[in-house]
């Protein structure tokens, strides 16, 4: 990364020791986690109060850092919901902290436009927000953290979150909180649990007010200081999806179909083996193909982690999988599981994917399948931004997967429309390429040059292994040569890796 | 690139998505459709798609073009503008007569002079879908030396034999037996017909094992999700590799030891045993698996 930009970045408050990318697991941490303070609730103390009454009890003030979590996906109401209140008081300056934000949140924007929010702390950004970010209008970049990266941050008190308001499907009055009962159900609240750990103050803002303590509880009463109760969190349809099935396109398939030979030929597919699956269609039915393998073989998967869907919440109900650990749930099959299935566990994205800790589970994985907005000859992935380096995406977990995998495959078409998707140098790094070892096209497959092993077996199959120049040159034989993208020269955005580096920037748009 | 027709797979030639779309199938040929899939008011542009997807975007597999009957006002044109760009061979639909293939012979020889391509290079393939060629279909299969293969056109044959279509196809059968015999009988291959309910996979399975059982080489197909069943069916399996292998090695020996008797656990080999085992194995060969 170009020195200038660092040191540019440098001069920001709060910035001033951020480092260039070095490398996968070069940074190494040092010194304690942060707390949040100690406090004390006397007995029969009544924790619901208005949402107005809540803001000036934990005095909320100009400048401050709020956060959200991002489990009621394009549902969620709760944002736009705590904003106007913060708005109406006339509380300038915020910093939000979001584990991401779905184009649900283009609503918020009239609070960028007044200044109640000036500052970003996300995972993604799309729509309208991401159009304010690359029109350069807030105060300084908006970061982008990875799930695991954001979790670090936390913990370690680089994101100090002064109020923490937790959409909460279900709470009891005592402040105990689930995500898998109530009619917003949304499943596992991992992505909120550092900030109900680490928040100065953390308000569950609930529909689904119950007053006998919770059997099922993701985060506990101990963390919870106020319970508001508003008549919806969030909009059903937007919350949980349909159940994510096997794909119908065959151009899917084909990919899929290769993914899951790559792991068979490989010799992952093994008694143990522990795997993600990422939750686009591909993924889903690689995992489809995976199964079948495991059906004729009587292979078992000790466990799978990551995003829950309902395939593979099927797979753990029929004994494919022996566990799951869970940050987040994509339909309604898998809020079930997480709530029935004694074998699927809710994890926090701390636990999930925190470098920073003695052992994440993103760690335990033999195979990463995950999908990709961009690739490079460099094997250099881009979730983040769109081809012309539009904010369309998120860094999510998919730096975290990569690296903690033992084999971390990327799925992608070669092109989409005529666009190639893999290129010289992707649009923005998100995740570095050598945390990537097999890129997965209709076209071909490619095997990152540092896992020579991989590429011994993988040649000598049917399937069509390529170098991924020669697959680059096929997907410039086919659409051609792509003209560069004329960005602004303002950085707007700053790509964080999982450790806190700066692995790349986002850039204004002209 | 193997040496297969496990799989002809048509692609409309007006469609560019499914052009550049086609070849990560994998079939072992794609047929670019210039007839059914084309109005009438895009032959002139599917042609020109064509030609531009074969000069600058060719597939790493045999490739065919389907070009318009030759009754049709499209057929002297498709022909001229297609046998330049050297496709493995042109599939003739509604052949009906010898005189069909004769008459396209000498047009394609025509232009293959004219554009100095090997002369025969281009080969033939019928598509016989009508009572009459049913009856001709040796004499089709044997009217020029570029024939490379014939098969049946089965909708057009069942609307000729005023025929309803069942779902075992039971009503095609003697044509299927014919056209696959008439094959064989004059060296060329036989090519299945298409089977067009493309939703009913666990039916086309069914279907493929019958043409392979019928004797036919690969089968005519419209959807990507059937090139992976038929590939897989007209594949040899480990345990057919093996047995081949054990009958020509067995083969061998009797060859070397001038013994006359050959035999393999107790069982005489015998001629047809050793074609059919070198068969297998060139396909095996053919698919890429190790022999």
């Amino acid at each position: 990364m170009d020195k200038g930009i660092i040191e540019l970045i440098n001069k920001i408050p709060g910035w001033e020791n951020k480092m260039p990318y070095q490398g996968a697991f070069a940074v190494k941490p040092f010194g304690r986690m942060a707390g949040r303070p100690v406090k004390c609730v006397v007995p029969g103390k009544d924790k619901v109060l208005e949402l107005d009454k809540v803001l000036d009890a934990v005095e909320l003030k100009d400048g401050m850092t709020i956060s959200f979590h991002h489990a009621l996906r394009n549902g969620d109401l709760v944002m736009q919901k705590v904003v106007a209140a913060i708005s109406r008081k006339g509380i300038k300056d915020l910093t939000l902290s979001a584990s991401s934000l779905s184009l649900v949140q283009d609503a918020l924007l009239p609070y960028f436009e007044d200044g109640t929010i000036t500052a970003i702390d996300t995972s993604g950004a799309r729509g309208r927000i991401g159009e304010f970010i690359q029109k350069n209008k807030l105060k300084k970049p908006a970061i982008f953290r990875t799930h695991g990266g954001r979790a670090r941050a936390i913990e370690s008190g680089e994101l100090h979150i002064d109020v923490a308001f937790i959409a909460a499907p279900t709470c009891d009055k005592y402040g105990n909180i689930n995500g898998v009962q109530g009619k917003s159900a949304c499943g596992s609240l991992g992505y909120a649990m550092p900030d109900a750990e680490y928040a100065e103050q953390v308000v569950a803002v609930t529909d689904g007010l119950v007053s006998v303590p919770l059997e099922y509880v993701s985060i506990p009463q101990t963390q919870v200081d106020y319970i508001v109760e508003v008549e919806s969190i969030g909009d059903p349809s937007g919350i949980a999806t349909g159940s994510i099935r096997i794909s119908k396109n065959p151009a899917e398939l084909v990919i899929s179909k290769y993914v899951a030979e790559v792991i068979k030929y490989a010799g992952l597919l093994k008694e143990g083996i522990i795997f993600q699956f990422g939750s686009g269609g591909i993924a889903i039915s690689a995992a489809g193909f995976v199964q079948t393998e495991m059906q004729r073989t009587g292979i078992k998967a000790a466990a799978g982690i990551g995003g829950a869907s309902g395939f593979l919440t099927e797979m753990l109900a029929n004994g494919y999988i022996g566990t799951f650990f869970d940050p987040q749930d994509f339909d309604t099959k898998a809020i079930e599981s997480l709530y029935f299935n004694s074998r699927h566990h809710e994890i926090s994205a701390s636990a999930y994917a925190n470098p920073f800790s003695a052992n994440p589970y993103v760690n335990l994985l033999d195979v990463a399948v995950l999908s990709a907005t961009e690739v490079d000859i460099n094997f250099n992935v881009n979730v983040l931004t769109d081809s012309y380096g539009k904010l369309i995406g998120a860094p999510g977990g998919h730096p975290d997967a990569a690296a903690g995998a033992e084999v971390t495959i990327v799925a992608l078409p070669l092109l989409r429309g005529r666009l190639p998707m893999l290129l010289e140098k992707v649009q923005t790094v998100v995740t570095p390429g050598e945390t990537v070892d097999v890129l997965v096209t209709d076209y071909g497959i490619a095997i990152n040059p540092k896992r020579l092993d991989l590429y011994e077996i993988l040649q000598k199959t049917s399937l069509p292994v390529m170098t991924v120049e020669e697959l680059h040159q096929k997907a410039q034989k086919l659409a051609g040569v792509a003209e560069k993208t004329i960005l602004g020269d303002r950085v707007c955005g700053l790509v964080e890796y999982r450790d806190g580096t700066i692995i790349d920037v986002v850039y204004d748009l002209p | 690139m193997n040496s297969l027709y496990r799989t002809m797979f048509f692609v409309p030639g007006n469609d560019p998505k499914k052009i550049i779309g086609a070849e990560i199938y994998r079939p072992d040929c794609i047929i670019y459709d210039l007839e059914d899939s084309v109005s009438i008011f895009e032959k002139d542009s599917a042609r020109i798609l064509v030609k531009y997807a074969l000069q600058y975007n060719r597939p790493d597999c045999r490739v065919g073009i389907r070009i318009n009957q030759a009754d049709s006002p499209y057929y002297g044109d498709d022909v001229s503008s297609m046998v330049p760009l050297q496709p493995d061979f042109l599939r003739l639909p509604k052949a009906e007569t010898a005189e069909d293939i004769k008459k396209l012979d000498v047009l394609i020889t025509e232009i293959e002079e004219k554009h100095a391509i090997e002369i025969g290079a281009v080969k033939i393939v019928a598509s016989i879908e009508t009572a009459l060629g049913v009856v001709n279909s040796y004499k089709i299969a044997s009217a020029s030396k570029r024939m490379l293969a014939i098969g049946l056109g089965a909708e057009d044959f069942r609307t000729d034999m005023r025929m309803e279509r069942s779902e075992d196809a039971s009503e095609i059968l003697f044509a299927r037996n014919l056209i696959s015999l008439n094959a064989h009988a004059t060296g060329i291959m036989a090519m299945d017909y298409v089977y067009s309910n493309i939703k009913n996979i666990e039916g086309f399975r069914a279907d493929v094992k019958l043409g392979k059982q019928l004797g036919y080489t690969g089968k005519s197909v419209v959807h990507p999700n059937q090139i992976g069943v038929v590939h897989e069916l007209y594949t040899p399996t480990i345990k057919e590799i093996e047995s081949a292998k054990e009958i020509l090695n067995a083969y061998e020996d009797a060859l070397k030891n001038a013994s006359g008797v050959t035999s393999l656990n107790g069982k005489m080999i015998d001629k047809p045993m050793v074609t059919r085992a070198m068969s297998i194995l060139s396909y095996a060969k053919a698919a890429g698996m190790e022999v």
